[in-house]
């Protein structure tokens, strides 16, 4: 293995306190004290995301989301938002490919409360077809609000999985088609919420500012009694890689600049998360920064795009999916650069690294920045604790949490160079959108 | 395969249960601060959150400019300030901040040219160094000054095109038609022809201490920091204070203005004057807001998003400028019911403005206020936005701890009273984005509107 310089500064640990405890309904719960502030965050991630949704549901898995807001059994329609704010408090929640999580973040004094709310929905939603109903309208304002009514709108984490893929799971589109959101059911919420949202399908966060004692049994008092379901076997969504360059035109009526998106697929992390960890670092040599390779050639040196970016995941977390995940590179360009050339100098430099591999200075500053990001992450409470709740929920390994910079320390230039060498053209997806409407070439 | 229905799976043997109370509230305690001015009349504040191995930066310069021209000058500015300078080139710097785990990034307003970035707390004196070098010597070179005017050229459409962009320039010109607040993203053609030279001439006039302020929050000892940066940025002087931009015009009420925009989503926009954070009705007038729409259990989310489902988000929050605040009352909502949230809207802006609230509300409000301001400012970054936005109004750390006393001590009277004056539908002024098409007919019947 290569010997990895020591970057101009040391870096430093920032470690994160972990406690385990798994409930006897299959609940598994994870606490991290933290004292430095009077507040504490609470996540519930369900191992449940958009692939999971049935044909004929697209968009399901985040409606259903919405409506777990919606009230249960001691809680009133309304109720949630008002409990957990005049609390003091803030929630949100979000949908995943392979997971759906919510959270509060409250002043200490409310950490029974929101303990009592998430229970309260993990044992007893109300799911009523009213609010059924409303639902779907506020979805589709989300989905005017970010996708039909802007430019660019789902580029790329909506228009770039049915290029790459072929199975419904991985290529559909997860905010969903407006006739499927109109048709959902409230028996079909009743099924995905009995099959999915069993308490040995979930994980439990907590973490601030508590004693861990008193924080155990608060778990129990309120989440004992959630009645324990059977686990869903977990489909494996694999498909195998494209076994050639596949490429769609996109025309986007209200883009002004051409952009492009190339899908490239990411190795398993189960088989090892050194691997996928080479894929970190080469994005960050990819585009992190105006020295980055290219930024420098493509933005500055070359002038061919306007901006450029290499991220791990659609959404720019890293170990946010399981297998099949997307390595995406996105760009956006004038029209007066040809979309082939861009794709011909993003080849070039990726061949570069494949024979040569990174220098030393790159990878130190890659080690240092990436930890700093990570530091500055953890430090918001709720950012942390979700992290916490998605590493243990798809990886079983919590500790991710603070282990990363350790992870991207340890990867090497050849690691680099190897990861560089899979981005092959005759295996990826191009998404090339254009400004305009069919029948109207630009 | 066999489930449950929705009515078995909504109730339990148990049947409902009560919510549990809150525990003893802690207060958080006030972290070590220096607070300072230095030579050159730059405001040091530095606080000691050592959570995390880092330091957070935030420095904002008053950058007003009266001329038309000024927007595209002060933006490429911004752009290339960090772009160069005779000891290190754009890839030298980023390399050395890289180095050390640091970022650095500058932004331009009308109001403010902010650099903001952080760093492993090990790397301060480095990022310090870089500060220092281009605030004194950034070189604005030719190359860098042409790749990085094509860019914003390039960006200008993009932003431009998008539908939040759109109503904020339209609501802009309708508040404050040609004053330098409405200029937010300069003109194409300004920005076409702006040199190297005019660069450093804005540099030398506006780029200056006096005036300014810089935050350090994190892993630091404060007043250690303070002369870290009395070191690394004492090249940085000049003999005359930096420029604020021009008083504003107080807002006055007046019809919403429908633009067109062929869209299948309308962009609301309705604001008025508001009185900022150092006045004595503040407090009130904050907690009647969030009644109103500053948070997800206010009156009107509950109404046109929970109840008709309008809207994915409707907000209304409070717009600070150096001299005073507005409110800002904004909501998307499709094409077909933009006249109905509209009217939904006006009902909630008199609700407020006639008829007190109840305590329960103001109790839920208040509590919100506090909490979620310890939440926010619970992290480093946090809390340096927050300073960094206080500071430029004057304010300090003490201001942020002493604030909830503040909120406990609002009325209900009081909050009746700030909501009559702020709120009465007839103080707002603003726009409706949206399709005309559609719009024109269902607004002219609510009036209020002038119509394209």
């Amino acid at each position: 293995m290569t010997r990895i310089p020591s970057p101009p500064v040391a870096i430093p640990s920032s470690p994160v306190v972990l406690h385990r405890e798994t409930l006897s309904n299959g609940l598994r719960v994870v606490l991290s004290p933290d004292q430095s502030a009077p507040v504490v965050a609470i996540g519930v991630h369900y191992d449940v995301g958009f692939r999971s949704e049935p044909q004929g549901r697209t968009g399901f898995a985040h409606l259903f989301e919405h409506l777990m807001f919606q009230g249960s059994e001691s809680l009133e329609k309304l109720a949630h938002f008002r409990h957990v704010q005049s609390s003091g408090g803030t929630f949100n929640g979000s949908t995943h490919p392979d997971y759906t999580n919510y959270f509060e973040a409250v002043p200490s004094a409310a950490l029974e409360r929101a303990l009592f709310i998430e229970a309260d929905r993990m044992r007893a939603p109300r799911i009523t077809a009213e609010n059924l109903r409303n639902q779907v309208d506020v979805v589709k304002e989300e989905i005017r609000l970010n996708v039909l009514n802007r430019p660019y709108g789902g580029f790329p984490w909506i228009t770039l999985p049915p290029v790459l893929y072929d199975t419904f799971p991985n290529a559909h589109n997860g905010y969903g088609d407006f006739s499927e959101l109109e048709a959902a059911t409230v028996d079909d919420c009743a099924a995905f919420f009995d099959v999915y949202y069993a308490p040995g399908n979930a994980v439990l966060t907590v973490s601030g500012d508590f004693q861990v004692d008193d924080a155990i049994e608060l778990v129990h008092r309120h989440f004992d009694d959630v009645p324990a379901r059977p686990v869903p076997a977990r489909p494996s969504f694999a498909e195998p890689p494209p076994d050639r360059e596949r490429r769609h035109r996109h025309l986007d009526s209200l883009a002004p600049l051409p952009a492009l998106a190339i899908g490239y697929r990411l190795p398993d992390p189960t088989a090892g998360f050194e691997g996928y960890f080479a894929y970190e670092v080469l994005c960050a040599v990819l585009s992190d920064g105006d020295s980055s390779r290219l930024e420098q050639r493509l933005v500055h040196t070359d002038a061919l795009v306007t901006d450029i970016g290499a991220h791990c995941g659609l959404f720019g977390a890293p170990l946010d999916a399981r297998d099949p995940d997307t390595l995406t590179v996105t760009a956006m360009h004038p029209l007066s650069v040809d979309v082939n050339r861009v794709l011909e100098v993003i080849d070039e430099e990726i061949a570069r690294l494949a024979a040569d591999g990174p220098d030393p200075d790159e990878l130190a500053r890659i080690t240092a920045r990436w930890a700093a990001t990570l530091f500055r992450e953890n430090d918001r409470l709720v950012s942390r604790t979700m992290s916490i709740g998605a590493f243990e929920l798809l990886h079983g390994r919590a500790e991710l949490v603070a282990e990363l910079p350790a992870m991207v320390a340890a990867v090497g230039a050849e690691h680099v160079a190897n990861a560089a060498a899979a981005l092959r053209p005759d295996s990826r997806a191009v998404l090339i959108v254009e400004p305009g409407t069919a029948g109207q070439e630009p | 395969m066999l489930h449950r229905s929705a009515e078995q799976i909504g109730r339990t043997e148990l049947g409902p249960r009560p919510l549990p109370p809150l525990g003893l509230p802690r207060p958080p305690s006030p972290p070590p601060v220096a607070d300072t001015m230095v030579d050159s009349g730059l405001r040091v504040i530095a606080v000691r959150r050592p959570a995390v191995p880092m330091v957070e930066l935030r420095l904002e310069i008053p950058f007003g400019g009266s001329q038309p021209t000024h927007p595209a000058r002060a933006e490429l500015l911004a752009m290339t300030l960090l772009r160069g300078t005779p000891r290190r080139d754009r890839f030298a710097i980023d390399k050395v901040l890289a180095g050390v785990g640091a970022d650095l990034s500058a932004r331009v307003d009308p109001e403010y040219l902010s650099v903001s970035g952080s760093t492993l707390a090990s790397g301060l004196d480095v990022v310090l160094d870089v500060l220092g070098d281009v605030l004194t010597s950034a070189s604005y070179t030719t190359a860098e000054v042409a790749r990085e005017r094509d860019r914003l050229l390039e960006r200008l459409t993009v932003t431009r095109s998008q539908p939040r962009v759109i109503a904020r320039e339209a609501l802009q010109r309708r508040r404050y038609g040609d004053h330098p607040f409405a200029r937010e993203w300069p003109e194409a053609d300004d920005v076409a022809v702006v040199t190297p030279a005019a660069l450093r001439a804005l540099h030398r006039r506006s780029v200056v201490p006096g005036g300014a302020v810089l935050v350090l929050v994190g892993d630091i000892v404060p007043a250690r920091a303070v002369e870290a940066v009395a070191s690394a940025l004492s090249g940085w002087q000049s003999d005359h204070p930096a420029v604020g931009l021009a008083a504003l015009p107080e807002l006055t009420g007046a019809d919403l203005q429908l633009v067109h925009r062929d869209s299948v989503q309308s962009q609301l926009r309705l604001s008025a004057q508001a009185v900022p954070r150092n006045h004595e009705r503040y407090s009130a007038l904050q907690v009647a807001n969030l009644i109103f729409g500053g948070y997800f259990s206010s009156r009107w989310v509950e109404n046109i998003r929970e109840d008709k489902g309008y809207t994915y988000s409707a907000h209304c929050y409070f717009e600070f400028t150096r001299h005073g605040a507005t409110l800002i009352a904004d909501a998307d909502t499709a094409s077909e019911v933009t006249a109905a949230a509209l009217l939904e809207t006006r009902y909630e802006l008199g609700r407020i403005a006639i008829m007190p609230p109840e305590d329960s509300e103001v109790d839920s409000a208040r509590h919100y206020a506090i909490g979620s301001l310890t939440i926010a400012t619970s992290s480093q970054r946090g809390l340096a936005s927050y300073l960094a936005t206080l500071a430029t109004l004057g304010l300090d750390l003490d201001w942020l701890l002493t604030h909830p006393a503040r909120l406990q001590a609002v009325t209900t009277g009081e909050v009746a009273e700030a909501a009559a004056e702020f709120f009465a539908p007839s103080r707002f002024t603003g726009v409706v984005v949206g399709d005309a098409k559609r719009l024109a007919d269902p607004l002219a019947a609510l009036g209020g509107v002038e119509l394209p």
